[in-house]
């Protein structure tokens, strides 16, 4: 087996009418590694984390999970079938959580693999216990997400998304509606993933974060990746006036 | 079709009648309602709250069926077109007791508050400043009683009163054409709702315009 | 000739066999409205426009139109048809699809308040579309939407005295066969709506402990 990509994207693009969200990008990740996206809002990161599973489907180009095309054009019904199947191996964080209000945590976690891989309700509520452990919730089992604080929400929206084993995990700023004394539990869960080389994609404000966990960053700006590189040479010694300025503004308050 | 139409329409202004009558019995019912509910005299209050809880606990067809039938025997002696109108509109009172008052007791306490202190007395504030308040925020929900009236008038039917319904249910029962009956009788009574949604609209409009 | 009450009393059993009857097709009335509700509301929302329109011209037409004219449409309409159906299950349908379109419109609206993420959250676990709708969209809504359901509900216990008029035995067609053994409408009607007053009252209790339950399990 060659070194082929989990994740390649090509030359995607995204206009919503007249507005060019994202315009023709490229990105490849590999088996293992975590990579950042950075930029001002309005850049198009989230539009581009959500082409890779098709939430936002983009206007041409290619999104590839491995050997299966995610966006592949096909009539509605066998659209349907493929593309659940592909998302069941690309676990999605949102900002909001996006937890069911109508479901404790343990049916939070079992629903989907209950549905989708047909096991049986004491091995789904084993993966809950063994997902839960992972992200130091064990004791909230029996909780309704309403009972917990929004850093108890994104770790249960993780399990959530670990417990149907997928082979990607996408972040979209996952602690960027969390009150500042909630973000370090969730950064310590993605640490510990990053620590067992889950493949992830970070959409994040974090520059802190992103330099410590991540292997590259990419930063964009109005719908292009203008700058890319491991964190030391984007943090350190960014070539682009752009990303300078963007950094400047938001290392600041950091360090 | 062309022949039964003229009855029809002749039913329809029965019904548009009964809607009138009933509907402005109603609004009378249902401002007294609301004071009585609202009222400082706890037998008033009383009073306001068994008429609501009674007259919404049971059917509207009882209550005609009541008045028309049992009336006699306490001295009652109504055609069946009054009974229909006085007990849809003593019905349709009790319900828009409750719509006024939640008007009234939504106009915000501090409105009331603020006149008091300037010196107004508790009937000049309602008059002058809650009352005014309210009432525009009563003729949406009001509209929606009405509408239900309006379909709410079919059950004197049943007491053989002549209108949209009872003609509608002769001809689908004997000509062999039901459904067409049935949509004759249903376009004349959405007419009547649509020309009464029209008031309501304009009347809406011309509230906030203040 | 004066009121007397206790020309009630010998029909009880009669009365009370009417009100069983009330509340058996209210009952079946609420059950089919809540279900039909359901079922309309996924037609108006994701339903092909064939579909989709002609639902709204039936929808258009049974909000429009009193329920008494539905129950003489069902019931006698049918029979010229050819369809002869017992009064009592006229009734029902009558009751259950009168009352379903006004709860298609509740649910409608509780399954539009469902925030875009609980779709987006079930989406990307790979629930189809139909799973998304069965397990996360529509057990939401229904939280929203009880209250107001159990208001119809209440209005459809109150509507079922009008089967009487297609011939269902129930409690306010008892009544009248008890007036005419007796001729003594006022005594009677009133029984008959004291009797509503209670299963009123009963039904009411009843939607209060459904309500606290659900916002309990949130
Ligand atoms: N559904 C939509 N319709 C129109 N414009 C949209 C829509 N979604 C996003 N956009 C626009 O696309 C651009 C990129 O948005 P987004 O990807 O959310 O940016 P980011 O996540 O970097 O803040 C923004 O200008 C946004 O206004
Ligand atoms: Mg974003």
């Amino acid at each position: 087996m060659t070194d082929r990509p989990i994740i390649d994207i090509r030359h995607a693009a995204k206009s919503y009418g007249t507005l060019e969200v994202l315009k023709d990008i490229s990105l490849q990740v590999k088996k293992g590694q975590i990579v950042a996206i950075i930029g001002p809002s309005g850049s198009g990161k989230s539009t581009l984390l959500r082409a890779i599973n098709d939430l936002d489907p983009l206007t041409s180009g290619e999104v590839w999970l491995e050997d299966a095309q995610v966006n592949k054009k096909l009539p509605t019904r066998q659209y349907e079938a493929h593309i659940n199947s592909v998302r069941q191996n690309i676990g999605m964080v949102f900002q909001h959580f996006n937890l069911f209000p109508h479901l404790n945590v343990r049916d939070n976690i079992t629903l989907a693999p209950k549905m989708l891989k047909g096991i049986s309700k004491a091995e789904a509520d084993q993966l809950a216990v063994e997902q839960l452990n992972k992200v130091g919730l064990l004791d909230r089992i029996d909780y309704y997400p309403s009972q917990l604080s929004g850093g108890q929400k994104q770790r249960v929206a993780i399990a959530r998304a670990l417990a149907m084993k997928p082979k990607v995990m996408l972040f979209d700023e996952a602690t960027s509606a969390l009150d500042p004394e909630l973000v370090e539990e969730v950064n310590l869960v993605m640490k510990q993933l990053a620590e067992e080389h889950m493949t992830m994609i970070i959409v994040t404000h974090e520059m802190g974060f992103a330099q410590d966990v991540c292997d590259r960053v990419l930063f964009m700006d109005q719908g292009v990746v203008v700058e890319e590189g491991p964190p030391e040479v984007i943090f350190k010694t960014p070539a682009n006036e752009r990303t300078k300025n963007f950094l400047r503004k938001h290392l600041k308050g950091q360090n | 079709m062309i022949r039964v139409f003229p009855f029809f329409l002749e039913a329809a202004w029965v019904t548009i009648q009964l809607a009138v009558l009933s509907g402005a019995m109603g609004l009378a019912c249902g401002a007294l309602g609301a004071a009585a509910r609202l009222s400082r005299s706890p037998a008033l209050r009383f009073a306001g709250a068994a008429y609501v809880s009674v007259i919404r606990g049971t059917p509207a067809l009882i209550q005609v069926f009541i008045l028309y039938f049992g009336g006699p025997q306490v001295g009652i002696q109504l055609d069946a077109f009054e009974a229909g109108v006085l007990a849809l509109g003593f019905n349709i009172g009790a319900y828009m007791t409750e719509t006024m008052r939640g008007a009234i007791i939504s106009v915000d306490r501090g409105q009331t508050e603020a006149a008091r202190t300037l010196g107004l007395s508790r009937f000049e504030t309602f008059r002058s400043v809650t009352l005014p308040q309210a009432l525009r925020l009563m003729i949406r929900p009001l509209g929606v009683n009405i509408n239900a009236l309006i379909k709410g008038t079919a059950l004197v039917a049943a007491i053989s009163v002549v209108e949209l319904t009872y003609t509608a249910q002769r001809y689908i029962g004997s000509t062999y054409k039901p459904f067409e009956m049935f949509l004759l009788a249903g376009v004349l009574y959405m007419a009547i709702i649509y020309v009464t949604g029209l008031g309501v609209n304009w009347l809406d409009r011309r509230a906030a315009l203040r | 000739m004066g009121l007397d009450f206790t020309v009630v009393p010998p029909f009880a059993g009669a009365l009370l066999t009417g009100a069983l009857w009330t509340i058996a097709i209210t009952v079946s009335g609420a059950v089919l409205s809540f279900f039909g509700g359901i079922v309309f509301a996924v037609i108006a929302l994701y339903a092909p426009l064939v579909v989709r329109l002609p639902f709204r011209l039936f929808a258009w037409l049974f909000m429009g139109t009193p329920l008494l004219l539905q129950l003489f449409l069902i019931y006698f309409g049918l029979i010229q048809i050819g369809v002869d159906l017992p009064a009592f299950v006229a009734g029902v349908i009558g009751l259950g699809l009168h009352f379903a379109v006004y709860n298609s419109d509740i649910i409608q609206a509780g399954i539009r308040a469902v925030d875009i993420g609980q779709y987006e959250g079930a989406r990307t676990l790979g629930l189809s579309r139909l799973q998304t709708l069965r397990k996360v969209v529509v057990p939401q809504a229904i939280r929203s939407v009880v209250p107001p359901i159990g208001n119809n509900m209440i209005a459809l216990l109150k509507d079922s005295a009008l089967v009487s008029v297609i011939g269902v035995a129930e409690l306010t067609l008892s009544s009248q066969m008890a007036i005419s053994r007796t001729f003594r409408p006022f005594e009677f009607y009133v029984a008959a709506a004291a009797c509503y007053y209670v299963i009123n009252l009963g039904l009411e209790a009843g939607l209060r402990r459904i309500e606290r339950r659900i916002q309990i399990a949130r």
